[in-house]
């Protein structure tokens, strides 16, 4: 922890041996815990110990970063090392949708659900060859930065923001909202309570140290979400197939399960029409939906504000690079896990149905379908499995219901396969809390660096570079921090009433980033040639385009282009967007030559940032 | 500054930026195109399109950023363009 450092100097001379005692430290509460439950600790102190303490961690080191610095306030003074910044980005990047939700659409999904697992990692590779090391030569405060400085002047600044807004508000929602679920199921709160629970602990993180802040903690959640992901999987593995490595001992599983298949389907337990193959692809999305969807998802990836600032921190542009191979290690660690996880799961419920267990005796033979059936998270015969009396009465409501448990009779939630593999396991209630409190981590650090980013733009972008530009600093820097409470307030306001699908609202958020900025920013470093006048009408053409196509599709019956889902809506968004660029670009007078030598200057990696750190732009 | 070169880097790192596209589009896109006929072979359980998915395409790319960010490194000080340090 960050508790014995004075200057930062001592924290950043130090960090190997202040991260190596905090993950000791996290190892020995963990420990800890399990001894008290074995000697009777009831299960909810446990989940007490683990939300709480962990909160208190990352609040700690929230307001021991606490700056008065712009630098340090907006870009953590860049002096953020590459591996340091690869945790932070990659805890910053994992949300609560990745932690819970990836597993359970690979569970319900099989091949098809792996877009998510593809699209998500490799976006990285276009973020590193692409943008992050010109963006950390530019050395902006924020995205929007870069667009007003490229394409000369406030109208694509704006544009900027919008976008920035409209993507990472509702991603946000989304991460407040799982938080509160977590909160939920693990303090037996209100959903509502819980939600403000979550916001505190949020806030805390961010409120006085901004992206400094934010960064120490982000690296302490990535810490705790990657154990709290790997050691339950990994006691499984071992415990089943006698090797502690999932991803490797997965594939086994995997054939496995294609065997159970064939029996279900045999022995009618199965119906083949709802029956997903797990490694058969194209059962839910036709070929063409699933690129376009890892298309979309790897665009929006190398679009998305609150991920390309993050490479804002690091001391060097060589150091950019590198931070985002490092970046996509530590997240390629959690994503190809969860293929493992989903493969676990399904071999357990499958030899459960081939079993063909009573519906009477289900509470005897998997007890955990009780535990997140009570949450609303598991159904047998369309009823909620809080109770046995309550599955059994549902199913006898089927015609010709054989009374034994069938594939079709089993709704498992996406988000009930994580949670539930310690209990599937047999592994005590801490491994339970350890998972809670790395979905938490999870969930935190994507909401933090979501409204860190919101409220950089607003405070940085709106209010100091187009309403005041004379403000001094510290006003600056109050400004940024109401605007945050405001922003995250509003946000956790939503999150109490937002229904929809979590991953909907996530995909959404993608192609509405990958639509609005990704043409614009590619080519205002890789392409001389793109006037502002092309950029400000491309940008605004991508958004809207892709906007009109997911709102139309979903709520108006407005029929598929080409049959392509609005998942993929960023890829008609993509095509309007480059196209515009282009053409208005061609009929428009060529950008000036002072802004041919800026792009030359941030094409290469030594010399001065174009903008300097203390604000003042110095380029024109 | 390094006016001397300014064009030969450039076109280096185009070099390097299209090399690295097309790898990425092999692994995101190309290799997955064929899942029907590689899930015919399997691999320590995996049917081999699968994995390709699941993990064989994810390995591609954190090995490809570790050697594009040595290589660029190497093309920069090559070029004299390469930041002090």
């Amino acid at each position: 922890m960050a508790t014995q450092t004075s200057g930062s100097g001592g924290f950043l001379n130090n960090l190997g041996k202040i991260y190596g005692l905090y993950t000791g430290g996290f190892f020995g509460f963990v420990l800890l815990l399990a001894v008290a439950e074995q000697m009777g600790l009831p299960k909810k102190f446990i989940g007490y110990g683990f939300v709480f303490l962990t909160i208190a961690v990352y609040a700690l080191i929230g307001v021991l970063s606490r700056t008065m610095d712009s630098g340090e306030y907006y870009v953590a003074g860049r002096t953020v090392p590459a591996f340091y910044n690869g945790m932070a980005t990659g805890s910053d990047w994992m949300s609560a949708a990745s932690f819970i939700g990836m597993a359970g659409s690979l569970y319900l999904q099989g091949y098809d659900g792996l877009a998510f697992v593809l699209g998500w990692t490799g976006g990285y590779v276009l973020v590193a060859i692409l943008i992050a090391p010109f963006l950390r030569k530019f050395g902006a405060y924020t995205v929007p930065d870069f667009f007003s400085e490229r394409y000369g002047g406030g109208l694509a600044r704006f544009l900027a923001v919008i976008v920035l807004i409209v993507c990472s508000f509702t991603y946000v929602v989304a991460q407040i909202r799982g938080t509160g679920l977590i909160a939920q199921q693990f303090l037996d709160m209100p959903y509502n309570v819980a939600v403000y629970v979550g916001l505190g602990g949020i806030l805390l993180c961010s409120m006085l140290g901004g992206m400094k802040a934010v960064t120490w903690t982000q690296v302490a959640q990535y810490i705790v979400l990657i154990i709290a992901y790997l050691t339950p999987v990994v006691i499984l593995s071992a415990k089943k197939f006698g090797l502690p490595i999932p991803q490797f001992t997965y594939g086994q599983a995997i054939s496995q399960i294609g065997a159970l298949e064939q029996n279900m389907l045999q022995q009618g337990l199965a119906d083949a029409k709802t029956l997903k193959l797990h490694a058969v692809p194209f059962q839910i999305r036709d070929p063409l939906n699933y690129f376009l969807l890892i298309l979309c998802l790897m665009v929006g990836t190398a679009s998305l504000p609150h991920i390309l600032m993050r490479y804002f921190t690091t001391p060097s542009v060589r150091e950019a690079r590198k931070s985002v191979a490092w970046s996509l290690f530590f997240i390629f660690l959690l994503y190809f896990t969860a293929p493992a996880y989903a493969a676990f799961a399904k071999l357990e419920v499958y030899s459960l149905i081939n079993s063909k267990v009573p519906i009477a005796e289900l509470q005897n033979k998997a007890a955990w379908l009780f535990t997140y059936g009570k949450y609303g998270l598991v159904k047998v015969c369309g009823a909620n499995a809080d109770a046995l009396q309550s599955i059994i009465a549902a199913c006898g409501k089927i015609a010709n219901h054989p009374g034994i448990l069938r594939h079709q009779d089993l709704v498992l939630h996406p988000d009930s396969i994580v949670l539930s593999t310690p209990e599937i396991a047999g592994l005590p209630y801490v491994i339970v809390g350890l998972v809670a409190a790395g979905g938490l981590a999870a969930a935190l650090s994507t909401a933090d660096g979501l409204l860190l980013a919101i409220a950089n733009a607003l405070s940085h972008d709106v209010y100091y570079k187009m309403i005041a530009p004379n403000s001094p600093t510290s006003t600056r820097l109050i400004i940024a921090r109401v605007l945050l409470l405001v922003v995250a307030v509003i946000a956790a306001w939503c999150a109490t009433w937002f229904p929809p699908d979590i991953l909907i609202l996530v995909s959404w958020a993608f192609s509405l980033a990958a639509a609005g900025i990704f043409p614009a920013l590619v080519l205002g470093v890789w392409w001389k040639g793109a006037t502002s006048a092309g950029a400000v009408v491309g940008m605004a053409a991508g958004f809207l385009v892709t906007g009109f196509y997911m709102v139309a599709t979903h709520w108006y019956k407005f029929p598929l282009w080409f049959g392509i889902s609005n998942l993929a809506a960023g890829t008609f968004g993509l095509i309007v967007g480059f196209a515009t660029i282009f053409a208005i670009s061609l009929v428009t007078p060529k950008p000036s030559q002072a802004v041919r030598d800026m792009i030359d200057a941030t094409r290469r990696p030594r010399g001065a940032p174009i903008m300097q750190d203390k604000g003042a732009a110095v380029a024109h | 500054m390094a006016q001397g070169t300014p064009d030969r880097y450039w076109s280096r790192t185009s070099t390097l930026m299209w090399i690295m596209l097309v790898l990425w589009f092999f692994f995101s896109f190309g290799v997955h195109f064929f899942v029907n006929d590689l899930n015919k072979f399997t691999m320590f359980g995996f049917p081999v399109g699968f994995y390709m998915a699941a993990q064989g395409s994810l390995i591609a790319f954190v090995v490809m950023l570790f050697l594009f960010a040595s290589r660029q490194d190497t093309i920069d000080r090559e070029e004299g363009v390469a930041e002090d340090n």
